[in-house]
């Protein structure tokens, strides 16, 4: 099988630390690949990279064969990203938000009207297209960014951290959407989780890095074997330590953090 | 243009949604405008300067677009903190394309609260010089209203929190405002204020409106509407090279 995401020798380097360092991996086409790693390790700096968010200090990242520094656009157009914290406005309605994803993405008008309608049914929100999003609970609000990920048909979906805050039930749910999708439609899913019971449930191959460095990749099988271990959890542990990470925040995040407590304060 | 076209089009109904905020963001610059005009009129009048309501009207309503404008990066901070401005670095747009969307709007804004307060003090008796001065004035509230949001976006752009940029553009935007001749005739000041007054674009902006408005002006028109020319490009080429700058 062909691959539809490659990373060759991607390093991120800020002022102190070293984020990413000398890390490559590749996933396949149809793929649902999970990225798991402690706090820290590296997981969300590599996603910037992979979504064009973050220039890497060294290496090669490509999608579908576009570089993603050399052919921003055209990599732009071939995933669909669901963030860890929300990236909706909240002032505007479900409907309005799936609106401005279809025309940030030039997509056609009527097609873009009849997926939007086709989606929102998916994520059982079509009944709430006209509410704004401000009076969403955390688990809708999450399925909708879902729905907008997918507007524009995108190759390849990456999720940061999906489930995380979510009940039972909406993970479940979601789950169940994704995994659809990625059978229905073909679709790469890429996804990084705290719970490795769901990593174990649903990908098909794991990687796992750890400051700054993959130290083990293949299924979840491979991984149990490679440790002689039998649950992900175990083998988890068995490859990263026990120790709890301290998590250093990139510069404009722990500015967003500070504003973060400013705002509640008050 | 599509794309500028529904980032402007969501800053309108965001506007509109806002509700109190639009009328409550007027009432600042109408308390100004009546009890400074209504204060020192009559000491206006017995300098024999004639009317300060009518005087001050162009540098009330300039006041309106310069405050709201000025503040417009505060949306930025606020699209950066409730994340919906990685929705637009991830979509397959150019930067230029968001920051004019959202300047635009922006820029609507601040001349729609300025036409408004405009309209207010008609009825309280301001009686502008001709018809065509007043498109004209629109004109330069245009120009004033793109250049401060330009401006700001680049602040917007640049700091990650609501403190740091409070602490930037209130630091920026008194002075500017009290050393404008927003307020009295640049003719008989100090010399320093008139030093400060003449290197400070916004005086040129006033000038501009006065001019159009009540036919009044201390540098002529040509003169302010080339200081403004060249403070617009200016900001707006600042404003494009901070937001290509940008990282998550």
């Amino acid at each position: 099988m062909e691959n539809i995401i490659s990373v060759q020798h991607v390093t991120k380097k800020y002022k102190e630390v070293i984020a990413v360092n000398d890390v490559s991996f590749e996933v396949r086409k149809g793929e649902i690949f999970g990225f798991l790693g402690p706090n820290g390790a590296g997981k969300s700096t590599t996603i910037k990279m992979l979504t064009t968010l973050l220039l890497p200090t060294e290496g090669k990242l490509s999608l579908a064969g576009h570089d993603v520094i050399k052919e921003q656009h055209a990599a732009r157009k071939i995933f669909g990203i669901v963030f860890q914290d929300p990236s909706l406005d909240g002032d505007l309605t479900a409907f309005e938000n799936m609106q401005l994803h279809a025309v940030l993405y030039k997509l056609d008008k009527r097609m873009a009207a009849s997926r939007t309608e086709e989606l929102m049914k998916l994520v059982e929100l079509w009944d709430r297209k006209n509410s704004l999003v401000k009076t969403f609970s955390g688990g809708m609000k999450r399925r909708l960014e879902i729905a907008r990920g997918l507007l524009h048909h995108p190759q390849i979906l990456f999720l940061d951290e999906p489930t995380l805050g979510l009940d039972a039930q909406t993970r479940n749910l979601l789950w169940n959407y994704i995994q659809q999708l990625n059978e229905r439609e073909g679709m790469t899913i890429f996804f990084t989780t705290h719970y490795l019971g769901e990593a174990e449930a649903v990908a098909h191959r794991i990687a796992l890095i750890d400051h700054g460095k993959i130290v083990a990749a293949g299924t979840s099988e491979e991984l149990k074997q490679q440790t002689g271990t039998d649950n992900l959890e175990k083998a988890y542990l068995e490859l990263t330590g026990t120790s709890v990470r301290d998590e250093t925040l990139s510069g404009a995040d722990s500015k967003k953090e500070a504003m973060r407590r400013f705002m509640t304060k008050r | 243009m599509n794309t500028i076209y529904i980032l402007w089009l969501r800053q309108m109904k965001k506007y509109r949604r806002s509700g109190l905020r639009m009328v409550l963001s007027i009432i600042q610059p109408l308390v100004y405008f009546l009890a400074l005009g209504y204060g020192f009129n009559s000491i206006f009048q017995q300098a024999g300067r004639g009317s300060y309501i009518q005087f001050i009207v162009p540098g009330v309503v300039a006041q309106t677009i310069l405050f709201t404008s000025i503040f417009w990066g505060a949306n930025i901070i606020f699209d950066k903190q409730f994340g919906f401005h990685k929705e637009t670095l991830v979509a397959p747009v150019s930067r230029i394309t968001v920051m004019l969307g959202g300047a635009l709007g922006g820029a609507t804004i601040g001349v729609i609260q300025g036409i408004v307060l405009f309209f207010i003090a008609l009825i309280f008796g301001f009686h502008p010089y001709n018809l065509a001065g007043v498109f004209t004035s629109v004109g330069f509230m245009i120009m004033l209203s793109l250049a401060m949001v330009s401006f700001s976006s680049g602040i917007g752009a640049m700091v990650n929190d609501m403190p740091s940029f409070m602490a930037a553009t209130n630091f920026l935007v008194v002075p500017l405002f009290f050393l404008s001749g927003s307020m009295y005739p640049l003719d008989n000041i100090p010399g320093v204020m008139k030093v400060i007054a003449s290197v400070n674009p916004l005086s040129y902006a006033i000038d501009a409106m006065r001019s159009s408005l009540i036919n009044q002006s201390h540098f002529g028109l040509t003169t302010d509407f080339l200081v403004m020319s060249g403070t617009l490009v200016v900001l707006f080429a600042f404003s494009v090279f901070r937001f290509t700058r940008i990282e998550a």
